[in-house]
């Protein structure tokens, strides 16, 4: 069976920045690819004390309206995501599930100070996606210091790393139906 | 990935537990979680937790307490401390209890990584720690030392006693007879095991030389210290310092021994630091101290600060039941190192080395068993395989002049040990000038 992956584009980024992205994504996992608009409601996710958005309530809403279980679901949000124990997260999945997100907040320049530079903005973006989807096919953080499923804590690791995985993640990846 | 490292999540909120477990899963850790202190203690009594993150404050058993209990069941299990409103108060209250360190929530991912990274590697290196400790226990503390006879006993005996305390030991017997592997093993008994044990041979090197290699020195202290160097009591801290030979220890460096014995620090040469150690004193010799006590040629304070207990090894003619244990010991211990398949030697021969006198103790039987297993040939070693024909010994003119025994002795002496004269002189107990004299004197030659 064909595996299938679902875009869920809750952020202000329009479909055609993300066309190269989900191709990149078709070739890594060897699946079909779809992007759709989305939203989130926001407000139930939103921490007021924290002033960020709680992405485990985020992830709840991609799967109560995910209608294949088969289908890979992956949202894209703009908002600062966290998990109540750590102070942030780039982004969340179900581990060999269904379900994951992504948020562009820490991943671009500006939130560090620095110029605007969409490019790497995207590559980052692609990085995350990559990455949060193949915790949903089951792997686990790779040691391996270029493969995409590097654990990243700060953004400059996500730079480090490259968009594909390594060999050893890959062959896993390949068992994976 | 680290799926051998185990992470129990003890939180009574369950959003907490969940997303830390989420977290740990997509690295490959087993992780598990407990809401309360009851639920902690069964998981822990079903299975072994390497390192444990635990919220201080919970109902019923709070987090404190639980470490107690936690430890009591898992001495070596690695806590981290998770806490709502991080104080200094219960940082140091957490890491007083013992924990590996403690976390505020929320916490940095890249901090938590770090942590459990750190705490993986600490655990790991305790682990090998105790593994190594282990192995160090294991090692043959008496088994080197061979012998069953009844005066090896008493030895084995004072040497457990002894190893215990911190006792200064003087170890007496002949030369040959294992003063220094009695020195090791009361170390490796003792709780200075873990340090190391110093051997410095006071006979073997002229005062000055002693004096240096003993305190150590500093740059420039005499003409050739180019650099500082550490002597033989700072390497000791915390462990033993055989003196060996301690009889032949200059005036001068008996004064300096003293006062470092007394006071426990000294200071290098050429140097004014003052150098605080920690060690314990063995020390050994073959001379009649008492003597030379008597005679001024060592110091009666020295004396008694040196000999508070005394081992006396008894020489291998004095039991010599123990020479077919030796002599095996010898024949496996060569057969190895050498790959060569003697495993025995016949009747006769051990009858010949049973009957020698050794005035050379254990190192010259020693000496006698590894040359026949050169020359020996599988299956045993036979009596034309030693390396001196024992049964001339026999054959020492029983009759006539004190000179002509004495030079049969030397000349036997001399052939056992192939003409090397510094051990030949050593098993003679004389010094070399004057073996030398003798063999000029008895017209003795090199075959």
């Amino acid at each position: 069976m064909p595996r299938e992956i679902q875009i869920l584009n809750g952020s202000a980024l329009w479909a055609r920045n993300l066309s190269a992205i989900a191709r990149r994504l078709q070739e890594i996992f060897k699946a079909t690819v779809s992007i759709v608009r989305a939203s989130f409601d926001m407000r139930a996710a939103h921490d007021a004390s924290r002033g960020q958005t709680n992405s485990t309530l985020l992830l709840a809403q991609i799967l109560d309206g995910a209608d294949d279980p088969e289908k890979k679901r992956i949202g894209i949000v703009d908002v600062d995501l966290f998990i109540p124990i750590l102070t942030f997260v780039f982004g969340e999945a179900q581990l060999g599930g269904i379900a994951a997100i992504v948020t562009t907040h820490r991943l671009s320049n500006q939130y560090y100070g620095l110029a605007r530079n969409d490019v790497l903005m995207l590559e980052r973006l692609e990085k995350e996606l990559a990455h949060e989807i193949g915790h949903t096919f089951g792997l686990y953080h790779c040691h391996q210091f270029e493969c995409v499923m590097r654990a990243s804590t700060y953004v400059e690791e996500i730079d480090l790393k490259r968009v594909y995985p390594c060999p050893a993640c890959a062959a896993i990846l390949s068992t994976e139906c | 990935m680290n799926n051998r490292t185990s992470i129990l999540i003890v939180d009574d909120e369950k959003i907490v537990r969940e997303s830390l477990t989420k977290w740990f899963r997509e690295d490959g850790f087993h992780v598990g979680s407990a809401e309360d202190a009851a639920a902690a203690i069964r998981q822990l009594q079903a299975e072994r937790w390497d390192i444990i993150l635990l919220d201080i404050k919970m109902p019923g058993m709070d987090g404190m307490e639980l470490q107690q209990r936690i430890k009591e069941i898992d001495p070596l299990a690695t806590i981290i401390f998770i806490t709502a409103h991080a104080s200094v108060d219960t940082a140091v209250q957490a890491l007083k209890s013992g924990a590996f360190d403690y976390v505020t929530k929320p916490v940095d991912p890249d901090y938590l990584s770090h942590l459990i990274r750190n705490a993986i590697k600490q655990r790991a290196l305790m682990q090998e720690n105790i593994k190594l400790k282990e192995q160090i226990a294991e090692f043959p503390k008496l088994d080197e030392i061979i012998g069953e006879s009844p005066a090896m006993q008493q030895v084995f005996e004072m040497i457990e006693t002894v190893a215990k305390t911190d006792t200064t030991v003087m170890i007496r017997g002949e030369s040959g007879s294992g003063k220094e592997l009695i020195a090791r093993a009361i170390h490796s008994n003792s709780e200075r095991r873990y340090f190391p044990i110093v051997t410095i041979n006071c006979g073997a090197m002229p005062e000055g030389v002693l004096e240096s290699e003993l305190f150590g020195h500093e740059r420039g202290a005499f003409t050739g210290a180019q650099y500082r160097r550490k002597g033989r009591l700072e390497l000791a801290d915390q462990g033993t310092l055989f003196l060996d030979e301690i009889g032949n220890v200059g005036m001068k460096t008996q004064v300096d021994l003293l006062r470092v014995l007394e006071t426990k620090q000294f200071t290098r040469v050429g140097g004014n630091e003052v150098i605080k150690v920690d060690f314990r004193i063995i020390c050994a010799t073959n001379k009649d101290l008492e003597k030379a006590v008597q005679e001024n040629t060592f110091r009666e304070d020295l004396y008694y600060r040196l000999n508070v207990f005394t081992i006396f090894v008894p020489p291998v003619r004095e039991r010599k039941s123990d020479i077919p244990l030796l002599v095996d010991y010898f024949v496996k211990k060569y057969a190895h190192a050498m790959a060569k398949p003697i495993a025995s030697i016949s009747a006769e021969a051990m009858d010949v080395l049973v009957r020698h006198n050794w005035p050379g103790n254990v190192r010259e039987l020693e000496n006698a068993i590894e040359r026949a297993m050169v020359v020996g040939k599988p299956p045993a070693i036979v009596p034309e395989d030693l390396p001196f024909r024992l049964s001339e010994k026999n054959n020492m003119p029983h009759t006539g002049s004190l000179a002509a025994v004495e030079k049969v002795h030397i000349a036997q002496i001399l052939e056992q040990n192939n003409w090397n004269i510094s051990r030949s002189a050593e098993i003679l107990e004389i010094d070399r000038v004057t073996l030398y004299n003798k063999i000029h004197k008895y017209g003795l030659r090199k075959p």
